[in-house]
């Protein structure tokens, strides 16, 4: 009874993280438990969208409308587009084996284990109301710190797009002869 | 300068998204784990990066520094070139041997 009234009395911020959480991990376990590959590509979209409503809850604007517009819609948008693409008719039975569940379920566990046991002692100071800066998560202190001091990796990452885009474009294309490796 | 702090780092304690993070991190490795579709395989890799990207975002905004937000920019970066590549290799795959189930692919087996 006692721990229902403290569950109660939680502030409604606490409830909005709550359902959040919830809604991200039900995403989650659907992207990887469902059959059709259809399906899990919805769930994902379930997934980034509820990534991006923590994001604005953290106060990083910037980010959630990056992460809606690159992943949910890009990057799914191509997933969608190589599965219909594909046209999978026949239905995944990789399910039904024991051995890998087991293997997995062990691994899930330990490594679990491992990262909530020393998370749990990650110490953190307190936040200092005087320092703080909320602004942190706004385009222009990011637009200063990304053209400022992360410039070098800024221009890094452009080529690094171009050559991916050029590779894609080289493995995509369809050669003379049987094989097409 | 001083501002006003969220309401949600003054009443969720960080380690709630240390372990919401770690959990979508185990998600995704089961992911890989289980499953033998290479697409879902890759689904479940973009899962694994959402956590870690969740958890510099937290990290960033409890400690009101920015940087752990430009590393997030750089990670969604560099999983858009990942999937361009990674889903022109899939479709390769399935124009040479018709499926695109991972456990066919074992000709490197010793």
């Amino acid at each position: 009874m006692e721990y229902l009234k403290n569950i109660l009395s939680l502030p409604p911020i606490y409830y909005t993280f709550a359902i959040l959480s919830v809604l991200t991990l039900f995403g989650a376990l659907g992207t990887v438990m469902s059959r059709n590959p259809v399906h899990s590509v919805i769930y994902m979209i379930v997934t980034f969208f509820s990534l991006s409503a923590h994001y604005i809850l953290l106060n990083a604007q910037f980010l959630a409308a990056v992460n809606i517009i690159v992943y949910a819609g890009a990057i799914m948008v191509l997933f969608l587009f190589v599965i219909m693409f594909l046209n999978m008719k026949q239905e995944a039975e990789e399910m039904k084996k024991e051995k890998i569940i087991y293997t997995a379920v062990i691994t899930a566990v330990i490594l679990g284990g491992i990262l909530i046991i020393f998370l749990r002692r990650a110490e953190r100071e307190p936040v200092n109301p005087l320092t703080y800066n909320s602004q942190s998560g706004m385009i222009e202190v990011l637009g200063r710190s990304l053209y400022g001091e992360y410039l070098l990796p800024f221009e890094l990452i452009s080529i690094l797009l171009l050559v991916a885009m050029a590779g894609a474009v080289m493995l995509g294309k369809r050669e003379a002869g049987e094989r097409h490796f | 300068m001083q501002s006003k702090i969220p309401d949600i780092i003054q009443t969720v304690p960080l380690l709630n998204y240390v372990l919401l993070a770690s959990i979508l991190f185990i998600i995704g490795v089961v992911g890989v784990l289980i499953r033998r579709n290479a697409i879902i395989i890759f689904m479940s890799i973009e899962l694994m990066l959402n956590a870690v990207n969740l958890l510099l975002i937290a990290f960033s905004s409890y400690r009101a520094d920015a940087s752990g937000q430009v590393f997030v920019f750089f990670i969604m970066a560099v999983a858009a070139a990942e999937v361009a590549v990674g889903l022109a290799i899939i479709v390769m795959i399935y124009r040479n041997i018709r499926s695109i189930d991972v456990g066919l692919l074992d000709k490197l087996k010793w």
